[in-house]
C-alpha cells in the first residue's frame, strides 16, 4: 500500500506521521453535531485528535496548513450499520464471514473475522467512510453474535472496539430462526437470558410489569406469564439450549455492559422491544431497522431506546414494513427519538458509502409537501455523531475537541451525489484513496493498443 | 426440452380468413399465422388539460438544453419546446422558475410486478427456474399490477416507462414487456402500445449456479453450448415456418418457445442480454453472429468499459449501474467510470436499476456517473447525461419513435423536477404520462395507492 501512496495526487501526499499538528483552513466546516456548516472554518488536529474546529480557531505555530478553500470539511462518515470487512464478494462463500450455521451464536465475535485488506474497506475509505459499525448476520439462531466498530484505515489494525454489541433478530427473521413464530423468538430470548444468568451465578436483575421481584419458583411453579423474568433454577446439565460459550457471551448483555442491538421493523415488534426494556431495565437496548418506527415514535422517544434506521426504506418489502416511508427518520427525529442512519439492506456488505446520499435525500424531503426530512446539519449528524452516540461511542463522530482525528475534505457538499472525498484522515493519519476500482479505471482509461497488452499497464 | 405446451398452443393460432381449422388449407391467403400479439395493450391515455411550463431548464433527453425555456403539452403530445411559446387561451401555465423539465425516465431493466412488494414467496414470479432455456414464458404473465413499487418509481423517480424482464436464472429467461407507469387493473392496461417485445438472455454465473446441480449447464462452456444448441433448433424452426409461408403445405407444429426465438431471428424481438464480463460479452457477440441475430443491449455490463470500442463497433447498448460492485465475482471489476467511459467511446450508455429501490433514484445514479466521469477528465454536460435516462433506453427497448425525448409530436411523458435533477435534494414535483398528470407532490389526491396498500398502516402516506 505504501508504494501506491507515493503516486497519489492529493492534499496529504507524502504525509504519514500522526504526531504532527495539522490545520485545515479556508473550507466550509461542518462539525457533525447537527449544527449548520461554518464558512471559512478551521480544524486543528494534533497527535491524532481534534484540538479545535470552527470559526474562531487559531492555527498553532508550526502546524502544517492545508488550504481547503472552496472545499468542505467534515468528520469522517460513520457507517451506522454495515458488514464491512466481513465480505469481499458476497457470492463467494470463502470471502463471506457474515453469518454462521455452526454450533455457536451469541459467542461469535466479528472482530476475529475482520479483513482489513478487503476491497470494500478501501472503497469505502475512498468515499469518506472512516468508521463502521459491523454487525454479524444471524445464522440458525436469533442471536447473530457480537458486532464491532472498525476504522477503514490502510493498516492491519481495523478493530476500534470489539464486542461493542450483541445482535439479535426479533422480527420476521427472528421468528423464522426460532421455529416460525415471533412468540418463539421471545421465549428463546428470555430463556437465553436465564441461561446467561445461571452461568453468571446470580439473580436476573429485572422485575415483571407488576413490579414484583422474582419469586421462588419452588413455592409456586405455575406462572401466569411464562415470559416473565423470574429466575428458574435449571441446572446447566439439564434443560439448556445454549452452549456454555453462548450463555457466557450473553452475561454482559444481561448486565447492561454490552448493548443489545435488536433488529425489528413492525410497530408491534417495536412495542415488544420497549416492553423488554421495562422488563430488563439493566439492558441497554438499541433498535436496528424500525421501518414502522414513525407510527410509534412517541413511545420510542419515551422509552429512550435509540434507533439505527435505513433512511430511504419506503416499500412494503415485507408484512413487517407495511408502513415504511422515507419520512420515517424525520418523523422519529421530530418526536424526539435518537436516530442514526445505517445501510440495513443489500448494501450493507459493501456500500456503506451510500449513507451520505441517503442523508442528502432526507434533506431533499424537507422540500416535499407533507414529507418529513432532516435539516442539513441533522442529516450529516445522522451519519457521523448520531451512530456514534447511539452506540455509546464518545470519541468519534464529530469535530469536537478531543475526538479522534477522523476528517474528510470534500470537493463539494458531502451530501450531494456530485461530490467526492479528496482527502481522508483517520486518527490524524492521511489515507490512500487508491482502490482496485481506481487502478482498473487508470488501466482502461485508454483502449489504445500498446506494445504490450493491458496486463502490463500499471 | 419442455414442450408440454404444444397441445394447447395450437389453440392460440390465429386463422387468417375463414374457418379452416378442420383441414390444412393449401392455397395462399388462408395460411395459418402465429399470433404475434395475443395479449394486446388496452392502455388508453388519461384525460389531460393543456399545460405550459415556463421559466424552466429543459433537458430534452437527446442532448439538447434550453435555459429559461418553455414546454407545451396538449392532446397527450409534446406540442412545442422553446424559449417562448404562444399557448392557446385556457392553457394552464405553471411557472417553473428554478426547476427542470425532462422527459420521463425510462428504466430498461425492472422486475416490478414480477418480484413485487411484499417480497413473499407467493410473489416470487420472476424466474421460471425449471429449465435452463425457457423462452416460452412471458414476463407480462407474472406482472402484478398492484405492486406498490410502481408508484414509488413514479413519485420519487419520475419513471414513466419501464421494461419488465424475467430474471436471469435461465439462459433464455423469456419475453420482456414494456409498460407505461400508470396504475391499471390489468397488465394489458399498462402495456406500452406498439412497444416491441424483448428476449431476456443471460450468461455467466447465474445460469450455471442455478442449474449446476440440476442437470446443467454447470459451467460457462455449458452455458454457451446450451445457448448455441437452442439457436440451432430455433433456426430449424424458422426454416420450417419460412418454407410454409413461402410454399404452403402442412403447417409446422407451433412451439411457444421457438416462436420467441424466431421472433428474434426475424428481427422483431429485441435481445436484452444479462452479461457482466467483457470476455463473455465478446463471446455472446460471436455467438449472435453465428446464430444470426443482433444483441440490442447488454444488461449490468459492469465490464463494458474494457470493450467500449467493440461495443461501439457492434452498435450494442450497455445498461449499467453507477456504483454497484462486488456482490459476485463477475461484478468484481466494476468501476465508477463505466458509464462515462462507454459513453466517451461513442457506445450507447444507459443507466438501469434492476432494483425496486434503485429505480426511485436513477437520476441520482446518472449524477454519480457524470461526476465520476468529470473527475476522470471527461467533460459531460447535464443535457448529455440525460440521454442515459431517456433517449438511449427508449432506443434500447424500441419506443424512441414515441417517447424518450421532448420533441414535438412525441408522447407527453414529462417530469417537472423541483430543482436540478442531478442533485440529491431534488424530487419530481409533477409527472405527466401522455400529457395526463399522474403525480403531483403538492396534491395527495394525485398520488396512486395500490389495492395492496389500502387499509394498511401508512396507506397513501407520503412515501
Amino acid at each position: 500500500m505504501l508504494g501506491i501512496m507515493g503516486g497519489l495526487a492529493g492534499a496529504f501526499v507524502g504525509y504519514k506521521a500522526s504526531a504532527q499538528t495539522v490545520a485545515v483552513v479556508g473550507g466550509t466546516v461542518a462539525l457533525g453535531d447537527g449544527s449548520a456548516p461554518i464558512p471559512n472554518g478551521k480544524v486543528v488536529i494534533r497527535d491524532g485528535r481534534v484540538v479545535a474546529a470552527g470559526a474562531g480557531v487559531a492555527v498553532p505555530a508550526g502546524a502544517r496548513t492545508i488550504d481547503a478553500t472552496g472545499k468542505w470539511v467534515t468528520p469522517g462518515i460513520v457507517a451506522g450499520f454495515s458488514r464491512l470487512g466481513l465480505v469481499d464478494v458476497d457470492a463467494v462463500a470463502g470471502t463471506n464471514d457474515t453469518s454462521s450455521d455452526g454450533p455457536f451464536s451469541a459467542a461469535l465475535d466479528v472482530s476475529t473475522a475482520i479483513n482489513a485488506n478487503s476491497a470494500p474497506i478501501a472503497v469505502n475509505r475512498a468515499e469518506g467512510v472512516t468508521r463502521a459499525v459491523v454487525a454479524p448476520s444471524a445464522g440458525k439462531s436469533i442471536f447473530a453474535g457480537q458486532g464491532a466498530l472498525i476504522d477503514t484505515g490502510a493498516d492491519p489494525q481495523a478493530v476500534t472496539r470489539a464486542r461493542l454489541f450483541q445482535y439479535v433478530e426479533l422480527g420476521e427473521d427472528g421468528a423464522d430462526r426460532a421455529g416460525g413464530s415471533r412468540a418463539a423468538a421471545h421465549v428463546l430470548l428470555r430463556n437465553a437470558l436465564r441461561e446467561a444468568q445461571q452461568v453468571a451465578g446470580g439473580a436476573v436483575p429485572s422485575r415483571d410489569q407488576s413490579g414484583r421481584t422474582a419469586e421462588d419458583p419452588r413455592q409456586d411453579p405455575v406462572v401466569a406469564n411464562p415470559n416473565e423474568s423470574r429466575s428458574y433454577e435449571a441446572r446447566r446439565n439439564q434443560d439448556v439450549l445454549l452452549t456454555r460459550f453462548d450463555a457466557q457471551a450473553l452475561v454482559p448483555v444481561l448486565r447492561g455492559r454490552q448493548i443489545l442491538l435488536v433488529h425489528a421493523e413492525r410497530a408491534a415488534d417495536l412495542r415488544q422491544v420497549i416492553a423488554l426494556k421495562r422488563e430488563f431495565p439493566a439492558m441497554r437496548l438499541v433498535i436496528a431497522g424500525a421501518d414502522e418506527g414513525w407510527t410509534v415514535a412517541d413511545e420510542l422517544a419515551r422509552s429512550g431506546i435509540p434507533v439505527i434506521a435505513s433512511a430511504l426504506s419506503d416499500l412494503p418489502a415485507s408484512f413487517e414494513s407495511l408502513a415504511a416511508t422515507q419520512s420515517n427518520v424525520g418523523r422519529m427525529r421530530a418526536a424526539g427519538v435518537r436516530v442514526a442512519i445505517g445501510t440495513l439492506n443489500d448494501d450493507d456488505p459493501r456500500m456503506a458509502f451510500r449513507a451520505r446520499w441517503y442523508a442528502g435525500n432526507l434533506v431533499g424531503l424537507t422540500r416535499v409537501p407533507g414529507a418529513a426530512g432532516l435539516s442539513w446539519g441533522e442529516a450529516l449528524r445522522a451519519i457521523t455523531s448520531a451512530p456514534a452516540e447511539v452506540l455509546g461511542l464518545s470519541d468519534i463522530g464529530s469535530l469536537a475537541a478531543g475526538k479522534r482525528g477522523d476528517l474528510v475534505i470534500w470537493n463539494g457538499d458531502p451530501l450531494d451525489n456530485m461530490s467526492a472525498a479528496e482527502a481522508v484522515m483517520i486518527d490524524g493519519v492521511e489515507q490512500p484513496l487508491v482502490t482496485r476500482q481506481t487502478r482498473l479505471r487508470d488501466r482502461y482509461r485508454s483502449l489504445e493498443r500498446g506494445i504490450l497488452p493491458e496486463a502490463y499497464r500499471r | 426440452m419442455n414442450r408440454g405446451l404444444i397441445g394447447t398452443s395450437l389453440a392460440a393460432l390465429l386463422v387468417a380468413g375463414c374457418a379452416t381449422t378442420g383441414g390444412a388449407p393449401k392455397d395462399e391467403g388462408t395460411r395459418i399465422r402465429v399470433a404475434e400479439d395475443p395479449f394486446p395493450s388496452t392502455y388508453q391515455r388519461y384525460p389531460a388539460a393543456p399545460v405550459l411550463l415556463t421559466n424552466v431548464t429543459v433537458l430534452d433527453g437527446e442532448g439538447g438544453r434550453i435555459d429559461r425555456g418553455q414546454v407545451y403539452l396538449a392532446d397527450g403530445k409534446i406540442q412545442a419546446v422553446g424559449q417562448s411559446i404562444a399557448a392557446p387561451a385556457g392553457t394552464t401555465v405553471i411557472d417553473g422558475t428554478g426547476k427542470y423539465v425532462t422527459p420521463g425516465i425510462i428504466d430498461v431493466h425492472s422486475h416490478l410486478g414480477d418480484y413485487p412488494s411484499p417480497g413473499v414467496q407467493a410473489h416470487d414470479d420472476g424466474n421460471e427456474a425449471t429449465g435452463p432455456s425457457r423462452p416460452e414464458v412471458w414476463a407480462e404473465h407474472s406482472v402484478w399490477p398492484q405492486d406498490p413499487g410502481f408508484s414509488r418509481a413514479l413519485a420519487n423517480g419520475g419513471v414513466t416507462a419501464l421494461q419488465i424482464l424475467p430474471g436471469s436464472a435461465n439462459l433464455f429467461g423469456g419475453r420482456s414487456v414494456t409498460l407505461k407507469n400508470v396504475p391499471a387493473r390489468t397488465v394489458q392496461g399498462m402495456k406500452f402500445p406498439g412497444a416491441p417485445y424483448g428476449l431476456k438472455m443471460a450468461c455467466g454465473e447465474n445460469p450455471k449456479r442455478v442449474y449446476g446441480d440440476k442437470g446443467g449447464p454447470a459451467t460457462r462452456m455449458g452455458n454457451i453450448a446450451v445457448t448455441r444448441q437452442t439457436w440451432i433448433e430455433a433456426k430449424a424452426y424458422k426454416r420450417k415456418w419460412d418454407a410454409y409461408e413461402a410454399e404452403g403445405g402442412d403447417a409446422p407444429e407451433q412451439d411457444l418457445a421457438m416462436d420467441t426465438l424466431k421472433g428474434v431471428l426475424d428481427g422483431k424481438i429485441l435481445v436484452h442480454n444479462h452479461c457482466y464480463r467483457a470476455d463473455e460479452m465478446a463471446q455472446m457477440i460471436d455467438l449472435s453472429k453465428e446464430a444470426g441475430y443482433r444483441i440490442g443491449t447488454f444488461h449490468h455490463a459492469v465490464e463494458s468499459y474494457k470493450i467500449a470500442d467493440l461495443l461501439r463497433r457492434e452498435g450494442i447498448c450497455s445498461a449499467m449501474w453507477a456504483d454497484w460492485y462486488g456482490f459476485k465475482m463477475e461484478a468484481y471489476d466494476a468501476i465508477r467510470e463505466n458509464i462515462p467511459f462507454v459513453d466517451r467511446a461513442g457506445a450507447c450508455a444507459i443507466v438501469h436499476s434492476d432494483d425496486a429501490n434503485g429505480i426511485q433514484r436513477l437520476n441520482q445514479e446518472a449524477a454519480k456517473a457524470m461526476a465520476a466521469g468529470r473527475r476522470a477528465g471527461i467533460p459531460i454536460s447535464e443535457e448529455h447525461a440525460w440521454t442515459w435516462l431517456a433517449m438511449n433506453p427508449a432506443k434500447a427497448i424500441g419506443i424512441f419513435d414515441q417517447t424518450g425525448s421532448l420533441k414535438p409530436g412525441k408522447n407527453a411523458d414529462v417530469v417537472l423536477w423541483n430543482g436540478n435533477p442531478f442533485s440529491t435534494y431534488t424530487r419530481p414535483e409533477r409527472v405527466w404520462i401522455d400529457g395526463a398528470l399522474m403525480f403531483d407532490a403538492a396534491n395527495p389526491r394525485v398520488r396512486p395507492v395500490s389495492d395492496f396498500e389500502l387499509g394498511q398502516p401508512g396507506e397513501g402516506d407520503v412515501k
